[in-house]
């Protein structure tokens, strides 16, 4: 081992390989040359759906909208995923990186395979969505890029895997690694079903482009894609509880309540997701019942359990952590007193927050098998997925971001003050956001539409007043997140390429250290218990667990009354 | 720091369970099963379920259904394009066809009366969007979904396109006329 290569972070002892290190950097610059992109096509398409303004022709809408699903969704998060599997298993474990070269093939594939697909949908001719259903056609060019994406991805799952096996030859660290690497090797198991999947529905779907398969069957080809799709999403999942429980040990130092309960819980997603592609596809046709309703609660909710347990098990964590250091009065000292002016914690809080009461709730009660009757295809969904992939995901890896800028970048963070507001801007907004799209799609608003007054069509429709402003506020709270996506956009730019070095030194040369096992428990006086109250060890966590339940019963009910209203159909 | 250092225990799966975890652990496990159990009882009890009754077709075999139905049932036509508006008798087949960017034919159902209504797509995928009643559905091409409807609402239907199917998706708009019964 080359002892040159690596280097020692002072403030968060870290320790940095310089292979690693140069590919996180070049996935996370990569990933918000993307987001950039994303958010561009955030706002004209928002201020399309905004009915008062009405920006694009509708060509260009959905042409735009393909390419901010993909870009968002797709690439954005996926380099940033790259990153954070090379930082979860070469950075944390102190170990080299596997393979770093094949991982330079694996980042071109990446950037090849993003350039050639925006090229073929900023030619107009792919304008099929990120789903690109069949048999609606795309440029052969439109899933070659997709395709090639993947395998570059793929490639950066095997080194992770490959980077474990080598820290545990070359012992790296004691004991069993840590649950933030449990986390991301449970990410790392889902891609790769996921991203093989992509490839059973791509390939097939290319060659049909080029004309060497005459036929794709439309239910065959949901069933496969949203088993990547929707796979795909518990990848992000995985990885931002991940995020979460490293931002939580950064901040607070914090440990999680038992290892066995959030390492189960992260089996239990891996364990459940194959099933879950099913609550796409709830009022498709030539599908029974008890097959819905089996694949769709992933046989009994258990996936939807372990978001549970994690959503208890990360601020309970902190609580505990905060408690131990005295913060014990009332059942909220330790939260008033955390540090809400850094955003590495505050998006991290807001992104728990918003992931759990809006995007959890939300999406289970759509994935039900007969209130999706309701809701499916309506506005309520993008409501949905942009409180768990923009509140949930983006928000969580903004946070890291924040953390990575002095550590991985050595730069000081450029506009410290109005980074601390960022978090609060670009996560409040799309809380709005997310509720008043949810709020539209239950008075029946469609996605991905053009004109919600119909006004080329031969046959009209009125939407009720309270739908059109409701839009207008989509519209007003999507102008507000964008600012706050461009304000990050702003800092991580100039911060990594023209922001101040950081202070101290931290050179290449040192001596790679062992990574040690956590100290042993230390309780306080009395034991965690005592310095809760009621006999849990984090009563604040569990009254807000209480609330959380309490909404989600009352939210559920909601819905059945509603579908209660609607014609009966058998 | 810990999340992110190896468990200070080495058996760590012997770690006792905190009590704030069980007791939440015990809460979200009867939710879930109540969550899951209340769609097989909706089933039961509910009375809005989709059959999942679907045939394979072709589009020139319910092209042919449907043009059957028109010529037997049509009573008027709208709009600039002469679409015909179609009155077929309370319990029977009623056909209704997706295509780029139409719904094929216009239909006057009775209220309170329960229909067989067959859909398909005969090019793309289309949604079929009942407003503001609000029912939702995939619409295929090369599957026939067989819908039982009972329309139990007063005041007309609009079905809008919510499947994104191309440039004219957001002019792809039909409509369900309801006529109260015994008129
Ligand atoms: C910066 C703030 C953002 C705003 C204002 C915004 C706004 C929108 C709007 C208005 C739509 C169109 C809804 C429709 O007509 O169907 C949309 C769709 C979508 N957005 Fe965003 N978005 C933002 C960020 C993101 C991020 C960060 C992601 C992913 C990580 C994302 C993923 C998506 C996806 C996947 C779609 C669906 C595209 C489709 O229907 O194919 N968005 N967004
Ligand atoms: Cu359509
Ligand atoms: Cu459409």
């Amino acid at each position: 081992m080359k002892t040159q290569e690596f280097r020692i972070c002072p403030e968060s002892g870290l320790q940095f390989h310089k292979p690693a290190e140069r590919l996180m950097r070049f996935h996370a610059v990569a990933a918000i040359v993307c987001l950039l992109i994303g958010g561009i096509t955030a706002l004209l398409v928002t201020l399309t759906r905004w009915p008062a303004v009405h920006l694009l022709p509708a060509d260009k809408f959905y042409m735009l909208l393909t390419t901010h699903g993909i870009n968002m969704l797709i690439f954005w998060i996926i380099f940033f995923e790259m990153a954070v599997l090379h930082f979860c298993s070469s950075t944390l474990l102190r170990c080299r990186i596997a393979t770093p070269k094949l991982g330079w093939v694996g980042f071109g594939l990446m950037v090849t395979g993003a350039v050639i697909n925006n090229l073929s949908v900023f030619s107009g001719k792919s304008s099929v969505m990120m789903t690109s259903y069949v048999p609606m056609p795309a440029e052969p060019t439109f899933y070659l890029g997709l395709i090639l994406f993947a395998v570059g991805a793929l490639i950066g799952c095997f080194m992770f895997l490959g980077t474990l096996v080598i820290a545990k030859e070359e012992k790296t660290y004691e004991g069993s690694i840590p649950l933030v690497t449990f986390g991301a090797l449970t990410a790392c198991i889902i891609a790769i079903f996921t991203i093989s999947m992509g490839a059973v529905i791509l390939i097939p779907t290319f060659l049909w482009s080029v004309g060497l398969i005459s036929n794709i069957d439309a239910p065959m080809y949901r069933l496969i894609w949203w088993a990547f799709g929707h796979s795909s999403q518990q990848i992000n999942v995985a990885a931002h509880v991940a995020v979460w429980y490293a931002i939580a040990a950064i901040v607070f130092g914090a440990r999680p309540l038992s290892e066995k309960v959030s390492r189960t819980a992260f089996i239990l997603y891996i364990a459940f997701l194959q099933l879950a592609s099913a609550h796409h596809l709830l009022v498709d046709p030539g599908l029974s019942s008890s097959w819905k309703i089996f694949n769709t609660s992933y046989a009994m909710y258990l996936a939807v359990l372990a978001s549970m347990i994690h959503g208890l098990t990360v601020p309970g964590s902190i609580e505990v952590a905060q408690r131990a250091k005295g913060l014990t009065k009332g059942l909220y000292e330790w939260l008033r007193k955390a540090p809400w002016g850094n955003p590495v914690f505050s998006g991290m809080f807001l992104s728990l927050i918003g992931f759990g009461f809006i995007g959890g709730i939300s999406g289970v009660v759509m994935g039900t098998e007969q209130i999706n009757i309701i809701i499916h295809n309506t506005i309520y969904v993008p409501g949905h997925f942009h409180a768990t992939v923009v509140i949930g995901t983006t928000l969580a890896f903004m946070s890291l971001t924040y953390f990575l800028i002095p550590v991985l970048f050595r730069r000081q963070v450029f506009l410290p003050g109005l980074a601390k507001w960022q978090p609060y801007i670009f996560g409040i907004s799309m809380m709005v956001f997310t509720l008043v799209m949810m709020g539209a799609g239950t008075l029946g608003v469609e996605r991905r539409h053009w004109d919600m007054a119909f006004t080329d069509a031969a046959i009209g429709f009125d939407y009720p007043a309270s739908a059109y402003a409701l839009m207008g506020l989509v519209g007003i709270s999507g102008v507000g997140a964008v600012l706050g996506g461009a304000i990050f956009v702003l800092i991580v730019v100039v911060s990594v390429f023209l922001g101040k070095r950081v202070e101290s030194e931290s050179n290449y040369g040192a001596e790679p250290t062992r990574l040690m096992k956590a100290p042993p428990i230390v309780l306080p006086e009395g034991g965690h218990v005592a310095a809760g109250k009621w006999g849990f060890a984090a009563p604040g966590t569990f009254a807000l667990a209480m609330l959380f339940l309490a909404i989600f019963v009352a939210y559920y009910a909601v819905n059945w009354k509603y579908l209660a209203s609607v014609w009966p159909l058998a | 720091m810990s999340s992110i250092q190896p468990p200070s225990e080495t058996i760590w799966w012997k770690q006792p369970l905190d009590r704030v975890e069980g007791t939440w652990i015990g809460i979200a496990l009867v939710w879930s099963l109540i969550m899951f159990f209340m769609m097989p009882l909706w089933h039961i009890y509910g009375k809005q379920n989709l059959s999942n009754e679907a045939y394979r077709t072709t589009p020139e075999a319910f092209m042919a259904k449907t043009q059957a139905m028109v010529d037997q049932y049509t009573i008027r036509t709208e709009t600039n394009q002469n679409v015909p508006v179609v009155r077929p008798p309370p319990g029977s087949d009623v056909y209704l066809i997706a295509r780029l960017w139409q719904w094929w034919p216009l239909l006057e159902l009775e209220k309170g009366q329960t229909y067989r209504l067959h859909i398909s797509s005969l090019d793309w995928q289309h949604g079929f969007s009942l407003q503001p009643v609000n029912i939702n559905a995939q619409i295929l091409p090369g599957y026939e979904m067989v819908l039982t409807v009972t329309p139990d609402t007063s005041g007309d239907q609009t079905i809008i396109c919510n499947e994104y199917c191309g440039i004219g998706h957001h002019t792809m708009v039909g409509k369900i006329y309801i006529t109260e019964g015994g008129s």
